[in-house]
C-alpha cells in the first residue's frame, strides 16, 4: 500500500491566492475552512489513477508541495525555499484572477523555480528577465491555475479570460479557472477535471516513462544557438515548441 | 508610492491621496521652518502658512484617517458589510472618546481655550507623536550598533546550513509518508462504503450507522501527528532563513562597504551610549536645557579656543544645516523603517489599513518632531513656532521624550540581549 510510485508537484504563486485551499480541495475534495498563512512549505497527498479506464491503470501517489512566500522576499527567504525545487516533476502556477500583479509575478515564480533544475546547457540564463527560449526547452509540465473566478464581475469576465489564455499559451501550459471553495469546478467528469487529469498523467509519463525523452535535449541547444548567433531568427516558440511536443509523444 | 505597493494593488484610490497629502503637507511643514531661518518670504505670510498648514493636517490626522481606518477595517469582516457606514461611525466615536481622555493625566490643559481649539488638538497629537519618536529612536539607537557592528555576528559555517536543511526534508518525507497512509485509508473507506451501500439499501445504512469504521479513529491520530510535524517542520524552515541571513551579513560584513559600516557602527555605538547619558542625566537632575547645541558649541569655542567670529552670522547658517540634516536624516529613516514594516506585515486584504495607519504615524510623528525641532533652534527663530502652536508646554513633551527615550532604550537592549542569548543555545540542541 506505501510502496506505490511517487510524482512531487510543486505549487507556487503569490500569498493570499488561494494554494492552500486548491491543495486541500485536490487532495481531500473539501473546501479548506479556515485558510491561515503558509509559513514555510506544506505538503500534502493525492491518489490519483494513471491512465483511468485502460487496461494498463496504475496508482500513484502525487505529493503536492505548497510553498508559501512572496517573489519580494528576502534573498535568505529564497534561498531556503530553494531546499524545495530538488527533483521536481511538475509546476502548478496559481494565480489570482482579480489580482493582475499575481499573474505577471508568475513568470518571476517559474524562474525561481527552473532555474534550479535546468540542464546546464551552456547559455548565460538573464536573471529576472522572462527569456521564452528557457519555456520551449523546459522539460517539466505546467499548469496554470486562476482562482478566484466567482468575485469577477460577469461584465469583466472575457477580458479577464483572454488574458489568461495568452498568459496560459507563454508558459506552454493548460490552464484552469476555478473557485477554491466550490468543489462543483472540478466534479468527475467536467472539463476542468479532464485538464487536471491529463496533466497529472503527463508528468507521470515524463518522470516513469520518459526516459529515451532525454536525448531529445540536442534539438534545443541547437535552436538557442542559431537564435543567438542569427538575430532576426523567427520566433521558435510557436512552432519549435509544437514539432519538440510530437517528437516526443509517439 | 510605487515603490511600497510594488506586489500588491492598492485599488482604493482614495487612500493613496489620504497618503500623499497627509506626507506632501507634513514637508511644507519643515519647509516654512526652513524658510524661517533663512527669512523667505514676508513675516506675516508665513505666519498664515503656519497656520493654515496646520489647520488643514490636524484635520486630517483626528478626523478624515481614524474614519477610513474604521471603515476599512469595517469592510474587512464580512459579517457587518451591510451597515459598514454605521459601524465605522461608531468606530470613529471611540477613537474620539479615548484620544480625549488620553489629554486628562498629563498637566497640558489650559481652562482659556475652548474645546476643539487648536492647543487642545495638538497637545494630544504631541503626546501621542512624541511616545512614538521617542520609542523609535531609543529602538534604533540600539538596534543601530547591533545591525552595524560584526562583532555580534555568530558564527554560521556551510555545514550548519546543510544539516538543517536535511532536518528540514527528513521532517517533510515522515510528513509526506503519513499523509499517504491517510489518503489511502479514505481512499478504501471511501470504495468500501461505496460496495456497502448500493446492495443493502435501508438496512446498509442502518448498519454504517450503528458499526463506525476503525479506519477513521485511525486518521484521527495520525492527523495529530501530522501537525505536530508540520509544526516543526515551520520552526526548521524559519531557522534555515535565519542562518542564511547570518551568513549573508557575515559575507557582506567581509567587502569594504561592509568595513564601512562596521566602522560606522562603532561611531553610532558611542553617539548613542551619549545620547541615553544625557537622557539620564536630564531626568535624574531634571534639567531642561535651555540654549540649544549650536549656540552652546559657538560658546565654548569662542570661550575656549579664543576663535573670534561673528557669532550671528555663523550660527543662522549652522543651525540651518543642522536642522536641515536632522530633518532629512529623520524623514529618511522613518521612510525606510515604514517600508520595511509595510513589505513585512502586508497582505492583499489589510493592505488599505496598514497605509492609512502608516500615514497617520508619519503624521503624527512629523508634527511631534517640529515641537522638538524648536529645542535644537536657536532662540530667535523659536519664536514662530511659540507663537503658532500657543501656549504648549513645551518643557514637559522634552521631559516626556527623554523618560520614553530611556525607557524604550534599556528595554530594547534588554530583548536583543536575550535574543542574542538565545540563539546560539537553539543551535546547540541535537
Amino acid at each position: 500500500m506505501a510502496s506505490l510510485d511517487r510524482v512531487k508537484v510543486l505549487v507556487l504563486g503569490d500569498s493570499g491566492v488561494g494554494k492552500s485551499s486548491l491543495v486541500h480541495l485536490l487532495c481531500q475534495n473539501q473546501v479548506l475552512g479556515n485558510p491561515s498563512w503558509t509559513v514555510g512549505c506544506s505538503v500534502d497527498v493525492r491518489v490519483h489513477d494513471y491512465k483511468e479506464g485502460t487496461p494498463e491503470e496504475k496508482t500513484y501517489y502525487i505529493e503536492l508541495w505548497d510553498v508559501g512566500g512572496s517573489v519580494g522576499s528576502a534573498s535568505s527567504v529564497k534561498s531556503t525555499r530553494a531546499v524545495f525545487y530538488n527533483s521536481v516533476n511538475g509546476i502548478i502556477l496559481v494565480h489570482d484572477l482579480t489580482n493582475k500583479k499575481s499573474s505577471q509575478n508568475l513568470y518571476r515564480w517559474s524562474l525561481e523555480a527552473l532555474n534550479r533544475d535546468l540542464v546546464p546547457t551552456g547559455v548565460l540564463v538573464t536573471n529576472g528577465d522572462y527569456d521564452r527560449e528557457q519555456f520551449a526547452d523546459n522539460q517539466i509540465p505546467l499548469l496554470v491555475i486562476g482562482t478566484k473566478l466567482d468575485q469577477i464581475h460577469e461584465g469583466k469576465r472575457h477580458e479577464v479570460l483572454t488574458r489568461t489564455a495568452f498568459l496560459a499559451e507563454d508558459f506552454n501550459a493548460e490552464e484552469i479557472n476555478l473557485d477554491c471553495t466550490n468543489p462543483r469546478y472540478l466534479a468527475a467528469g467536467s472539463s476542468n477535471a479532464v485538464k487536471l487529469s491529463r496533466f497529472f498523467d503527463k508528468v507521470i509519463e515524463k518522470r516513469y516513462f520518459l526516459r529515451e525523452g532525454n536525448q531529445m535535449t540536442l534539438s534545443p541547444i541547437c535552436w538557442q544557438m542559431f537564435s543567438i548567433w542569427i538575430p532576426g531568427f523567427p520566433d521558435r516558440k510557436r512552432f519549435g515548441g509544437g514539432t519538440l511536443k510530437s517528437l516526443h509523444y509517439d | 508610492m510605487r515603490q511600497l505597493f510594488k506586489d500588491y494593488e492598492v485599488r482604493q484610490y482614495v487612500v493613496q491621496v489620504i497618503f500623499s497629502v497627509t506626507f506632501a503637507f507634513s514637508c511644507t511643514m519643515f519647509e516654512l521652518i526652513i524658510f524661517e531661518i533663512l527669512k523667505v518670504l514676508n513675516s506675516s505670510s508665513r505666519y498664515f502658512h503656519w497656520k493654515m498648514n496646520l489647520c488643514v493636517i490636524l484635520l486630517i490626522l483626528v478626523f478624515m484617517v481614524p474614519f477610513y481606518i474604521g471603515y476599512f477595517i469595517v469592510s474587512n469582516i464580512r459579517l457587518l458589510h451591510r451597515q459598514r457606514l454605521l459601524f465605522s461611525c461608531l468606530l470613529w466615536l471611540t477613537f474620539m472618546y479615548f484620544f480625549w481622555k488620553l489629554g486628562d493625566p498629563f498637566p497640558i490643559l489650559s481652562p482659556k481655550h475652548g474645546i476643539l481649539s487648536i492647543e487642545q488638538l495638538i497637545s494630544r497629537v504631541g503626546v501621542i507623536g512624541v511616545t512614538l519618536m521617542a520609542l523609535l529612536s531609543g529602538f534604533g539607537a540600539v538596534n543601530c550598533p547591533y545591525t552595524y557592528m560584526s562583532y555580534f555576528l555568530r558564527n554560521v559555517t556551510d555545514a550548519d546550513i546543510l544539516a538543517l536543511e536535511r532536518r528540514l526534508l527528513q521532517t517533510m518525507d515522515m510528513i509526506i509518508s503519513k499523509k499517504k497512509r491517510m489518503a489511502m485509508t479514505r481512499r478504501t473507506m471511501f470504495q468500501k462504503g461505496e460496495v456497502h451501500n448500493k446492495p443493502s439499501g435501508f438496512w446498509g445504512m442502518i448498519k454504517s450507522v450503528t458499526t463506525s469504521a476503525p479506519g477513521s479513529e485511525n486518521l484521527t491520530l495520525i492527523q495529530q501527528e501530522v501537525d505536530a510535524l508540520e509544526e516543526l517542520s515551520r520552526q526548521l524552515f524559519l531557522e534555515t532563513a535565519d542562518l542564511y541571513a547570518t551568513k549573508e551579513r557575515i559575507e557582506y560584513s567581509k567587502t569594504f562597504k561592509g568595513k564601512y559600516f562596521n566602522f560606522l557602527g562603532y561611531f553610532f555605538s558611542i553617539y548613542c551610549v551619549w545620547k541615553i547619558f544625557m537622557a539620564t542625566i536630564n531626568i535624574v537632575f531634571d534639567r531642561v536645557g535651555k540654549t540649544d547645541p549650536v549656540t552652546r558649541g559657538i560658546e565654548i569655542t569662542v570661550n575656549y579656543l579664543g576663535i573670534q567670529f561673528d557669532v550671528k552670522f555663523w550660527s543662522q547658517h549652522i543651525s540651518f544645516i543642522l536642522v536641515g540634516i536632522i530633518i532629512v536624516t529623520s524623514i529618511r529613516g522613518l521612510l525606510i523603517t515604514l517600508t520595511k514594516f509595510f513589505y513585512a506585515i502586508s497582505s492583499s486584504k489589510s493592505s488599505n489599513v496598514i497605509v492609512l495607519l502608516l500615514a497617520q504615524i508619519m503624521g503624527m510623528y512629523f508634527v511631534s518632531s517640529v515641537l522638538l525641532i524648536r529645542m535644537s533652534m536657536p532662540l530667535e527663530y523659536r519664536t514662530i513656532i511659540t507663537e503658532v502652536l500657543g501656549e504648549l508646554q513645551f518643557n514637559f513633551y522634552h521631559r516626556w521624550f527623554d523618560v520614553i527615550f530611556l525607557v524604550s532604550a534599556l528595554s530594547s537592549i534588554l530583548f536583543l540581549y536575550l535574543a542574542h542569548k538565545q540563539a546560539p543555545e537553539k543551535h546547540m540542541a541535537p
